[in-house]
């Protein structure tokens, strides 16, 4: 490193010499970012397993209240987004900036980073959509932070199977499934404004290259780790 | 001795606009500077508020000197309110501990700190450092907005108990509660990404040769510290957040009436709140190390041992939260685990302690201001972490718990600790903040004063607090067995007004230095410190190069240093290899 450069660099410094982790600092910084949201995911599901299992009054049956096959479609797009978010981070490692291309001799076009981003976007979107969705429809039957709404459609069953509806602890139900579901639905949404502004920014003017991409594996990061989180919270919300 | 070339750093860059500069600066060293105003603000008012609580208790009934102008809702003819109290108490603690100490060590120092003393241009996130201060302060006027709402601030004490906290039917304060809450989430938030980029910083931006076990320990205890704060805080924000929606859209965690429990409350509140107890001590710790080596010329006694000492602290830390709740209805076999793992912090705390009088041991001692303040925080900290041993002790503790022995207990670690090592650190590194020493003299004065009147304080608390009296207690005297005790309130009382006013000296110190103290020199306290080889204040972006780093901080009084009793970090002698991915010079 000349003189003149180290100057000019001055507020880019050079990688220091002390090797560190031999991590760039993106993307130590998201994974010292990422233990912490598992800290802050672990209180609240750390919160309903304690609540849940502290009770002695039986809990909603799976799928009795919530819409598990329309859920498990959602967890099917956000692991696909997870998927397109890979293929993106490949793309890109293999200098592929374009939208598609076609390839001689393969029936489908070859997806560029551009293309893949805006599938890992347009998925993480529509999770949201079927998240806000969901939530609609929930409260219009009646199932609200507190708990069953009086004389609502779900009061209704609960009255009618107390046990399968889990009358007695409805609104812890509510309670936990809002809290945990909301935090995590507000994770895809940041992910997805996010991206959103890298891609205007920094995808469409083409700034990554082969080389240097590591918003693309920063935000990868953070991605997957949300949808591990979904895995989980799935699991123990929607299935158990 | 070689000297290295320090050219002092040009201005390499275009000038920058005051608010650029000053405001939404991106430089650690303006937003440390930002932060120490900041803290120091609400560290007046959290003083403030502990003088009405002492009126209080020194003098029930009695109408509050000047509180004609607090409104009726908090005074009724000068006598505070039970409500009111109630208040100033939660807020003194939650002021005290997250806007006061904590910024004025993981805010200030990490930020002033770590890129200088590590060799590097600026923290490795610059903008994420702004948006940590800014968030901060919002935060706390997000909290102090609590006393200008209706019903005025929270009111559940600062450990924020449910269902007390989540039933505003019970509490009496609605949007007190409410903001306390907000305020938490949002500076659980600051403090993630102030640690983020800590973290960061100091893995991946040391100086060429700055390895690990060449850092100072006030660096060292800041990385502990920024990973118990990254992996602390984010519990608190998830169960205020879950407070603020059952004072908010009706859920259930806290209230036991519909299914919830109070108890997971306190268990989400102590894990987070050990460790931040730890994040409360551990820097001050660090920082001591480096002052009392300093101010001793020799290197710090045990060095490894050291930092293995503040990593187990840090460890143990997290295994400890129970010991808060052995009043709480806990199983004795569990109870006796978190007892046990208590006292097993003791280890490390007194090898430290013994550390650093190691250190002090036939050194040269050079009892300067910093150096003084230094020692009074171990010989305070040392206080403290013995009361904390009758504590953890569950037998003791069914006795003492949730009486001013507790309260005597935090504030010999929290004043007696932290606070005196801030003493220390404000006027140590004052040089290189503003270009100009705090006096000396009133340093001085004001340490004996602070040393006498806070022991006359606080130490007093231990008695009233085996002698049964409750914190948070409104009016002592209205139990007769606490009546024989008030004479001991009252004295308490007027030694902590003399504390407050002697703190006055301070502040006339810190303001009055900042035009008129005498211009520092080049190396004011003769450090090792990789900060003392620029020029005080530093510029924008410190070095021109990192510094190659050639030995640890620690080299007082080594006999290659020739006639200098002291050997910088950055200095090469003839016997020196140049650093692993050093730069030509």
């Amino acid at each position: 490193m000349t003189h003149a450069t180290a100057t000019a660099n001055m507020m880019h410094p050079p990688a220091p010499a002390e090797p560190g982790s031999g991590v760039y600092s993106n993307k130590l910084g998201m994974w010292v970012f990422l233990a912490s949201d598992v800290m802050f995911f672990t209180a609240l599901i750390g919160s309903y397993i304690i609540l849940r299992f502290g009770l002695s009054e039986p809990w909603a049956a799976p799928g009795a209240v919530l819409n598990v096959p329309l859920t498990g479609i959602n967890t099917f797009l956000l692991i696909c987004s997870s998927v397109s978010m890979v293929k993106a981070y490949a793309a890109i490692a293999d200098g592929k900036k374009y939208f598609l291309r076609s390839v001689p001799g393969k029936m489908l076009q070859d997806g560029g980073l551009k293309f893949w981003m805006l599938v890992t976007i347009l998925c993480g979107a529509a999770f949201v959509g079927v998240q806000v969705f969901e939530y609609f429809k929930l409260v219009q039957h009646g199932l609200t932070p507190a708990g069953f709404r009086e004389g609502s459609h779900y009061a209704e069953l609960a009255l009618a199977d107390p046990v399968k509806y889990g009358a007695a602890t409805a609104g812890l139900f509510g309670s936990t499934f809002f809290t945990m579901t909301g935090f995590h639905g507000f994770h895809v949404t940041c992910g997805v404004v996010s991206m959103l502004y890298l891609y205007f920014t920094k995808v469409l003017p083409e700034k990554y290259s082969p080389t240097d991409f590591r918003g693309i594996e920063t935000i990868g990061l953070y991605w997957h780790f949300v949808d591990l989180v979904w895995i989980i919270l799935f699991t123990i919300v929607y299935l158990i | 001795m070689t000297t290295v070339a320090h050219a002092p750093t040009k201005a390499h860059h275009e000038p920058m606009s005051f608010w650029r500069k000053y405001i939404f600066s991106t430089d650690h060293k303006i937003i440390g500077i930002q932060f120490l105003f900041v803290s120091l603000f609400f560290l007046l008012l959290g003083g403030l508020l502990a003088m009405q609580i002492r009126w209080q208790l020194g003098f029930p009934g009695k109408p509050l000197p000047g509180g004609g102008i607090l409104p009726e809702s908090m005074v009724s003819g000068g006598v505070i309110l039970p409500e009111y109290y109630i208040q100033l108490v939660t807020m003194h603690g939650t002021f005290m501990v997250f806007f006061a100490i904590m910024p004025l060590l993981m805010g200030v120092y990490a930020n002033f700190l770590i890129p200088l003393k590590i060799g590097t241009h600026d923290m490795a996130f610059p903008r994420l450092n702004m948006w940590s201060f800014w968030l901060a302060l919002t935060a706390g006027f997000i909290m102090l907005a609590g006393f200008f709402v209706p019903e005025g601030a929270a009111r559940a004490g600062w450990t924020m108990y449910a269902p007390l906290s989540a039933r505003p039917d019970l509490s009496g304060a609605t949007y007190g509660q409410m903001l306390w809450c907000v305020s938490i989430v949002v500076l659980g938030l600051s403090s993630v990404l102030g640690s983020v980029n800590y973290i960061t910083t100091v893995i991946n931006h040391r100086a060429p040769g700055m390895t690990w076990f060449r850092m100072p320990l006030s660096i060292w205890a800041i990385f502990i510290t920024a990973i118990l704060a990254v992996l602390a805080l984010p519990v608190l924000q998830g169960a205020a957040i879950m407070l603020l929606f059952d004072q908010t859209i009706g859920t259930h965690f806290f209230d036991p009436i519909a299914g919830g429990q109070a108890l997971l409350w306190q268990h989400l509140f102590w894990f987070f709140g050990h460790p931040e107890v730890y994040i409360l001590i551990l820097p001050a710790m660090g920082m001591v190390s480096d002052i009392i080596a300093n101010g001793s010329r020799k290197p710090i006694f045990g060095y490894h041992s050291m930092v293995f000492a503040i990593v187990g602290i840090a460890f143990l830390g997290w295994l400890v939260w129970g010991h808060h709740m052995f009043m709480s209805g806990m199983n004795p076999t569990l109870g006796s685990t978190f007892m046990v793992s208590t006292l097993l912090i003791s280890v490390p705390s007194a090898i430290k302690v013994f550390n650093w009088m190691g250190t002090m041991w036939r050194g040269n001692l050079r009892f300067t201001v910093p150096m003084l303040n230094a020692v009074g925080f171990v010989s305070m900290f040392t206080i403290g972490g013995l009361s904390g041993v009758f504590m953890a002790a569950t037998p003791v503790d069914m006795h003492i718990h949730d009486t001013y022995f507790i309260v005597a207990h935090l504030h010999y670690v929290l004043f007696g600790g932290s606070l005196f090592a801030l003493f220390a650190a404000i006027p140590y590194w004052y040089p290189k903040m503003f270009g100009r020493m705090m006096s000396e003299t009133i340093g001085k004065w004001h340490f004996w004063l602070t040393f006498v009147t806070y022991n006359l304080v606080f130490f007093p608390m231990h008695i009233l607090g085996m002698g049964g009296q409750m914190r948070r207690l409104y009016d002592p005297t209205q139990y007769d067995f606490l009546k024989p005790q008030q004479p001991i309130n009252e004295f308490i009382t007027i030694a902590a007004f003399a504390l407050f006013a002697v703190q006055l000296l301070f502040l006339f110190n810190f303001l009055w230095s900042l035009k008129r103290g005498k211009k520092a020199e080049l190396n004011p306290w003769q450090d090792n410190g990789l900060e003392w080889s620029l020029p005080s204040p530093a510029p924008h972006g410190n070095w021109e190069r990192p510094p190659n780093v050639y030995r640890g901080p620690y080299e007082f009084s080594a006999p290659e240093a020739g006639s200098s009793d002291f050997l910088p970090q950055h200095v090469k002698l003839a016997t020196d290899k140049e650093p692993a991915g050093s730069i030509e010079r």
